[in-house]
């Protein structure tokens, strides 16, 4: 029996800057995760995931990247999402400093 | 120091001009990634994890004050402030934009810099001791040599795909500074029994997920033999080395498979067809070359000046104490400038540090600077009289730190706060581990000490070679940090020796506390080092400090 489907984004680096992006519900890239799409289905998720492959001129290394929803807030579940979420450690360099 | 001629200039113009027309396509939407990549790769651009990072190359870790000044501005106009030096001597900036990615490279162009492969599967940098040229025990500068091979490699058309990246380490003195035998070639100067200074030739080093210790391919090379006998090596690399497993395709895994002796009869048979080939070309360049490696006009002064200081400023003294080492020169001496404050990024620089040191070096220092793998800056050539002056204003700026080569002098590669390879965080560890032992005043106390941390399997931060080698991996999501015991990158070299059980990020600044009390402990006397104990003793009485409990189930 496979896994059960566990929530995920669809996540890339943009093109220009090479800062992490999200897709959002309006197929747009967003910087923030909490604006980002939590995809519930497999179905939708793979669909999703091709589309945003195809759209290679905006956004690198597209994959699909693992969520949990709590309170309404997008919640990482590894830690390397949460840096990508987040930025380096050593500084406030990065989506920490640059979102508000 | 070389200086560009115009052959150099108009390749990389052409170089530079090509990537700026790739760079234009891949933003237009004419290129796709997949044909992008491997453009930009070619040009030292990674994309990693939160931006671009763009690694330029410092050709065996020599700069003068200018290249440095230009390493400055372009931290500033186009980065945040600040540079990353790496255990390969070069520079990484992390955050460049791709549209200012061909401005940088033509600012560096500007002062003879590059960053071509310094990235892919090609002949990277070629690294050397840092105090090359400057050192008391060196038989001669091993940087012509360097650069010779800098100029051979660069853009070889045999050797633009080879099955996997290939190193080429070089050092000039008896004590390798320079970790030769964790090179895929390592040339380390010797002398034959007629006194003639040549190269033994090791091969087949390397760290990663398969680290091995270099082995003696040739006992010693005449000089006039090198860039033949290295090209054979190489060319012997590119045609057995394996391309079906990426894994298996270094130079290591050729020879460990082949055989030593079968690499050795391949090469010497490839060898006798080149030389002839090469007809003396690479000598007459080489010459050309070394001229432009004069020494420096060393000045006579008198040293009361630094005595005196020495004398009255305990402060001075220790520095003195821990970062200079013995020049060539008796009234010179070596300056080993730690870029690791406590607590700071190992290996960062902000630009404002960086123009001070590029003063340093013009003023003092006959404009002369060297990056060191171990992620320092150095000044080679300082009258002993200008130590005052120098420590004076290191110390204005943050880069008067007296612990070169001291617990908290640690190794850290980026990890996983900018590497997308990176399987665990490196700096924060690095960081901990060195305010921790500020704070306990117990750093001069235990001595000479080299901590090594990777952020993954990779080795970047050359945990093998640790004295102690922090590995940092992802158990089952969550950080996990292994130990090495016992490695060494010096002409002694040795592969460490895992500890057992890894530990948790919030675990293994206390582990290594207790590992530095057992040594406390075990050591016969304060002039043994952490490494002479732990080859005297063998893992188990800092096995048993590291894991109590265990000890404490057994009993």
């Amino acid at each position: 029996m496979s896994k059960p489907f566990t929530p995920k984004v669809v996540t890339a680096n943009a093109l220009l800057e090479g800062d992490v992006v999200y897709l959002d519900q309006k197929s747009e890239w967003v910087r923030d995760l909490q604006d980002a799409e939590v995809v519930t289905d497999e179905a939708s998720a793979e669909l999703k995931l091709l589309e945003a492959e195809a759209r290679g001129h905006e956004a690198v290394g597209v994959y699909l990247a693992d969520v949990a929803v709590e309170d309404g807030m997008i919640k990482t579940t590894h830690f390397r999402e949460a840096f990508r979420a987040k930025g380096p450690s050593n500084y406030r360099h990065g989506k920490q400093a640059e979102l508000t | 120091m070389y200086h560009y001629n115009d052959f150099d200039r108009d390749f990389l113009a052409e170089r530079n001009a090509q990537f700026r027309a790739q760079v234009t396509r891949r933003i237009d939407g004419s290129l796709t990634e997949d044909e992008f990549k491997p453009l930009r790769l070619m040009n030292g651009l990674y994309l990693q994890l939160h931006a671009y990072m763009l690694r330029v190359a410092i050709p065996y870790g020599t700069l003068d004050s200018a290249k440095m000044r230009q390493l400055a501005m372009i931290a500033d106009r186009w980065d945040k402030g600040y540079g990353h030096f790496t255990t390969r001597q070069n520079i990484q900036y992390n955050w460049p934009d791709l549209r200012d990615v061909p401005d940088m490279l033509d600012a560096l162009a500007e002062v003879g810099m590059h960053a071509i492969q310094t990235s892919g599967n090609t002949i990277r940098n070629v690294t050397a001791d840092h105090f090359a040229g400057a050192a008391a025990d060196e038989i001669e500068d091993p940087r012509p040599v360097a650069e010779l091979l800098r100029q051979w490699s660069t853009d070889h058309a045999e050797f633009q795909f080879l099955p996997r990246k290939f190193k080429i380490a070089i050092t000039g003195s008896p004590n390798d500074r320079a970790v030769t035998k964790a090179h895929d070639i390592g040339l380390r100067m010797v002398r034959n029994t007629a006194g003639e200074p040549g190269f033994e030739v090791i091969v087949g080093g390397g760290l990663g997920r398969t680290p091995m210790v270099g082995k003696v391919l040739r006992d010693f090379l005449p000089k006039a033999d090198l860039l033949p006998y290295v090209e054979a090596i190489v060319s012997v690399s590119n045609l057995l080395g394996r391309r079906d497993n990426k894994y298996k395709a270094r130079i290591k895994i050729t020879v460990h498979e082949n055989g030593l002796e079968t690499i050795r009869d391949l090469v010497e048979e490839r060898f006798a067809l080149l030389k002839p080939a090469f007809e003396g070309i690479d000598q007459t360049l080489l010459a050309g070359i070394e001229a432009q490696f004069a020494a420096p006009a060393f000045t006579t002064a008198s040293v009361a000046p630094f005595k005196d200081a020495y004398h009255h400023d305990p402060v001075f003294r220790s520095w003195v104490d821990t970062n200079i080492t013995k020049h060539r020169n008796d009234d010179y001496a070596i300056v080993s400038i730690s870029i690791k404050a406590h607590g700071q990024t190992p290996g960062d620089a902000t630009s404002e540090q960086m123009r001070v040191m590029a003063d340093l070096a013009e003023e003092f220092g006959h404009d002369e600077l060297r990056i060191s793998h171990e992620q320092n800056v150095i000044l080679p050539h300082v009258h002993r009289s200008h130590l005052p002056a120098i420590h004076a204003k290191l110390k204005e700026n943050g880069l008067a730190t007296a612990n070169i080569g001291l617990i908290s002098d640690i190794i850290a590669c980026p990890g996983m706060d900018y590497c997308a390879l990176a399987t665990a965080r490196s700096i924060p560890v690095a960081q901990q581990i060195a305010t921790r032992f500020d704070e306990l005043k117990l750093e001069h106390e235990i001595g000479d000490l080299k901590i090594k941390i990777s952020g993954c399997i990779n080795a970047c931060g050359h945990h093998h070679v640790g004295h102690i080698g922090i590995l940092g991996l992802d158990r089952a999501g969550v950080e996990n940090y292994q130990i090495t015991l016992g490695g060494d990158g010096t002409e002694t070299a040795a592969i460490g020796e895992r500890a057992g059980p890894g530990f948790a990020y919030d675990e293994i600044v206390p582990a290594i506390e207790r590992l530095i009390y057992a040594y406390l402990d075990l050591r016969d006397n304060e002039d043994e080092t952490f490494l002479q104990t732990y080859r005297r003793l063998g893992l188990a009485p800092f096995k048993a400090a590291l894991y109590p409990e265990a000890k404490a189930n057994a009993a």
